[in-house]
């Protein structure tokens, strides 16, 4: 590398989205794992399971990212845990998208119609069977739009990763600038590549939202 | 695996954490103000029948919303330098966050004007109110009322975002604790602290908001919204 920006770098920073793509996905699905878990402890019956998922909330809403990161980074070390960026990041990422989808999900359980809670209760269905059968497959539509547009928020947030020395997009991207030294440039086609990942899925959110606005006239109870 | 702490070490430094803290604060408070004019100014933009204006504010939105703020701040950092500009890392990390906020606050300023019935304008009109009388009482004041809480929101988030300007060095909680770490050696404690103030500037900061909007919409008081 070295000289003028060149086809090794573009590949270099090809490498570098790839793995954004690849921590955006992993950090989507242990989030919505964690989040999933989190959504139902929030309207748990146990009072102390609520008051602890919610302090969890709290705490994770109230810190940035990049300190949750430097948390999972010198934490996992401190604990006597050598482990590589990518664990690192991942956990992070995990407990930070957990605390974010969670409450989205939960808003989402909440916002099945009540009377769709009663009916499946009036026909004697466990509290399993409730959630399974009636409330999940309703609450899933609802919560579609708002899930396709935090993944927005997922990927941009792997940019942060790039401070714990995982090398995703914008990491790869200082690397190159530290060789050439065109910082301008360079940020602007990672902007470019961020831009034509997150757009996308900008775009089938608002559809999806739309198509739920039509939708949404049927569900409410008359 | 045992962990071993040692907050005394750290928090001996308390001087310099409540120093971070209220940069934070200033830097979120000045993108804050700066960024809900522009954000007021570009969602205005969009809704207006010229087209050319209002394709502007769109990409301006969409631009921002789909890149990262820290690609954005680097933008800014690099941008303003090869124009010859030279400004305090401070003052880059302000205009960073005043575009980055502005184009949120635009899409919850357009929520929030697509709320306003039509009837109400017109009624306005019929009542012989100047544009700006109508654009002021009857657009502006209640849309912020109606989308209040979202904003409140927005603002917070925003004050846990500026941790990234860090990455510039402009001075603020967490480049001040990565002082402290790379000189104590004790990063887990240092940035527990930092996690705890964050908290903390995050509730007082909803305790304001609150507290504020207790005074300038007494309206929605006395309906016993909450807001």
């Amino acid at each position: 590398m070295g000289g003028h920006l060149n086809i090794n770098h573009l590949i270099f920073l090809g490498h570098g989205a790839l793995w954004t793509v690849g921590l955006s996905v992993i950090a989507l699905i242990g989030g919505g794992i964690v989040g999933f878990m989190i959504a139902l402890a929030r309207i748990s019956p146990l009072k102390s399971v609520r008051i602890a998922s919610a302090a969890y909330v709290q705490l994770v809403q109230g810190t940035p990212l990049l300190v949750i990161l430097f948390l999972g980074y010198f934490g996992l070390a401190a604990i006597g845990l050598q482990v590589s960026p990518l664990v690192a990041a991942s956990a992070s990422l995990t407990l930070y998208v957990a605390a974010y989808l969670g409450e989205i999900w939960r808003g989402s359980i909440q916002s099945v119609p009540k009377p769709q809670w009663e009916a499946a209760e009036g026909l004697a269905l466990s509290r399993t069977q409730r959630m399974l059968k009636v409330i999940l497959p309703q609450a899933i539509r609802i919560a579609t739009p708002p899930t396709v547009g935090f993944m927005v928020q997922i990927i941009k947030n792997t940019s942060l990763a790039s401070v714990v020395g995982f090398v995703e997009l914008m990491r790869s991207g200082q690397i190159v600038n530290n060789s050439l030294f065109e910082p301008f440039v360079i940020y602007a086609i990672i902007a470019v590549v961020y831009f034509a990942m997150c757009y996308p899925l900008s775009l089938f959110s608002q559809r999806l939202e739309r198509r739920m606005g039509r939708g949404k006239v049927n569900l409410a109870p008359a | 695996m045992s962990i071993q702490l040692d907050f005394p070490a750290v928090l001996e430094r308390w001087p310099s954490f409540l120093g971070g803290a209220a940069l934070t604060l200033e830097l979120a408070a000045l993108a804050t103000v700066f960024g809900a004019l522009l954000g007021t100014l570009a969602a205005v933009g969009r809704g207006t029948h010229k087209p050319l204006i209002a394709t502007a504010c769109r990409i301006y939105v969409e631009a921002i919303r789909n890149t990262p703020l820290l690609v954005q701040i680097f933008l800014v950092y690099f941008g303003l330098a090869s124009l010859g500009l030279k400004f305090s890392a401070f003052t880059v990390a302000v205009a960073a966050l005043t575009i980055n906020v502005g184009a949120y606050t635009a899409e919850i300023m357009r929520a929030g004007f697509e709320a306003i019935p039509r009837g109400q304008i017109e009624a306005a009109e019929g009542l012989a109110l100047s544009r700006v009388q109508i654009y002021w009482h009857i657009i502006l004041l209640p849309a912020v009322e109606r989308v209040y809480p979202a904003l409140t929101s927005q603002f917070v988030l925003l004050m846990l975002a500026s941790s990234v300007c860090s990455q510039i060095s402009a001075e603020e909680l967490t480049a001040i604790a990565n002082y402290i770490q790379s000189d104590t050696y004790r990063a887990f404690e240092t940035y527990i602290i930092v996690a705890v103030l964050y908290v903390i500037l995050s509730l007082v900061m909803r305790a304001g908001f609150w507290g504020l909007g207790l005074v300038l919409f007494p309206r929605r008081r006395r309906r016993g919204t909450p807001l």
